[in-house]
């Protein structure tokens, strides 16, 4: 198999989310513009979305990073994981990428950037605490090749265009439910009526922007990143036995919420709820699928 | 008969296009393992470039082992004198390699020599040299295997026979240590 072999389609991918992104926020501006005969909404839409999606290229990494609280590491206080992503950095032909430390307990990582130049590595200070070497240099490999497949690209440019769905449907649904319970007079009636109508339109997307987020963000990726991070190492047990270490630490992830869910090396959510909408694949399949692999 | 032409003409550019795809496919991943062979040049001169401050530290402790520390130097020496790849190198690499492994389980011995910070360092960074030369040679069998597998498969082999693309070699005692895992105990 060629390395990277899912680059180009990666992408690809990125910009179809992009204009998937675009038609939808400008179709919804659109449609609103229309009902109220105002060509101001669907010029709002349009500045908004272009503004959005050229946020989410050029800026989704630092926000990421900023809302998991990642900060950068300096080489001489983590002397071991710097020289780890070092070595497997070289071993996989990527330059080096920035190294970040997430300050909690629990055990995960991830990567961002929008290219392999500007590539971001972020762990948990828990995972540098419970595991050893070789189960680091897994989770390690891990990132690094979702990093030159660019499964990064897609996935944090989704972050950004994905969660802000989200929230604008979070926000129209709260204030459809106040808007609802205050509704007296005929001003506030018809502001509680355009509330609902978007809040539900919005209602309907954001279960849409989650499984486009999936469909971004396939299952078989993740088995895809562990099977090129064992070829890297060398040593599928390593990864295989962090999986295990990490499946069976409950410590919850605070840094993690709805839209970065998919980034990061293992599912942060562990509830009965998280596995209708899964972005991993079941941590046994993936142990059970490393250990089948024949180097 | 017009059409019939056009459909020759057709099948001729679909076949000329997938010519000049696979021999440009082929030349990027040549250049790309030579890339990756030169690559590693860069980890071994940065042992070369330890070793003599070893050596310079140990010196003064290991007086009885003289002969540990000249075969390091003398292996050393020898594998820069080598002219050739850094694949032609290999044996004389891995052989300064086992010096060095003699070395730090010979030092073990004296323990003022283990509480000396400067020599903890040195011998940190050799460590991790001798990874990073050993994640050098991996990304090169990475792309060698790429190569070697688009030479030999069909239709791809076609077009790496009649330009005569050669399929190249990769570094072997990588691949015997393969399942070990990365980490260099010194």
């Amino acid at each position: 198999m060629s390395l990277y072999a899912h680059k180009e389609a990666n992408i690809r991918k990125t910009f179809l989310l992009f204009a998937v992104f675009l038609i939808v926020i400008i179709g919804i501006g659109w449609f609103f513009s229309k009902i109220y005969a105002n060509p101001g909404i669907l010029i709002f839409a349009v500045f908004f979305s272009v503004l959005m999606s050229f946020i989410s290229y050029w800026y989704s990494d630092k926000i990421v990073l900023k809302i998991s609280r990642a900060v950068p590491v300096k080489k001489e206080n983590y002397r071991e994981l710097y020289n780890i992503v070092e070595n497997l950095s070289i071993a996989a032909g990527l330059p080096m990428p920035r190294v970040y430390l997430i300050n909690e307990p629990a055990l995960n990582a991830f990567a961002t950037g929008r290219d392999e130049k500007r590539a971001v590595v972020a762990v948990t200070s828990g995972l540098l605490e419970k595991l050893d070497r070789s189960e680091t240099e897994g989770v390690i490999a891990h990132e690094l090749s979702h990093i030159g497949n660019r499964d990064m690209l897609v996935s944090t440019v989704a972050v950004v265009l994905v969660g802000f769905v989200a929230l604008l449907s979070d926000f129209f649904l709260r204030s459809m439910f106040w808007g609802g319970l205050g509704g007296r007079d005929r001003d506030k009636g018809q502001a509680a009526g355009i509330m609902m109508i978007m809040g539900i339109a919005l209602a309907i997307l954001s279960p849409i922007a989650v499984t486009l987020i999936q469909l971004a963000i396939s299952r078989s990726r993740e088995f895809l990143a562990d099977a090129d991070g064992a070829l890297l190492t060398r040593y599928p047990e390593g990864l295989a036995s962090a999986l295990q270490k990490i499946s069976s630490d409950k410590t919850p992830l605070k840094a993690a919420n709805k839209a970065t869910n998919h980034l990061w090396f293992s599912s942060p959510s562990k509830g009965k709820v998280a596995s209708w909408f899964m972005t991993h694949p079941p941590t046994e399949e993936r142990i059970k699928r490393l250990r089948e692999i024949n180097l | 008969m017009a059409t019939f032409i056009w459909y020759i003409i057709l099948a001729v550019a679909v076949i000329v296009g997938w010519f000049v795809y696979a021999y440009n496919r082929l030349v990027t991943l040549k250049i790309r393992s030579s890339e990756a062979l030169s690559d590693i040049d860069v980890q071994t001169k940065r042992r070369y470039d330890l070793i003599p401050n070893l050596v310079e530290a140990v010196k003064g402790y290991m007086q009885h082992e003289r002969n540990v520390l000249e075969n390091v130097t003398k292996a050393r020496t020898e594998a820069m004198a080598t002219t050739g790849t850094s694949l032609e190198r290999e044996g004389k690499e891995n052989f300064l390699s086992n010096t060095l492994k003699t070395l730090f389980a010979v030092a073990e011995n004296y323990p003022d020599l283990k509480a000396n910070a400067n020599f903890l360092d040195l011998q940190r960074e050799l460590a991790d040299t001798e990874n990073k030369i050993q994640a050098a040679r991996r990304f090169y069998n990475a792309n060698v295997r790429d190569l070697n597998t688009k030479i030999e498969v069909f239709p791809s082999k076609i077009v790496a026979n009649i330009f005569r693309f050669e399929k190249i070699e990769f570094f072997k005692a990588v691949s015997a240590e393969e399942r070990e895992p990365v980490k260099v105990q010194f």
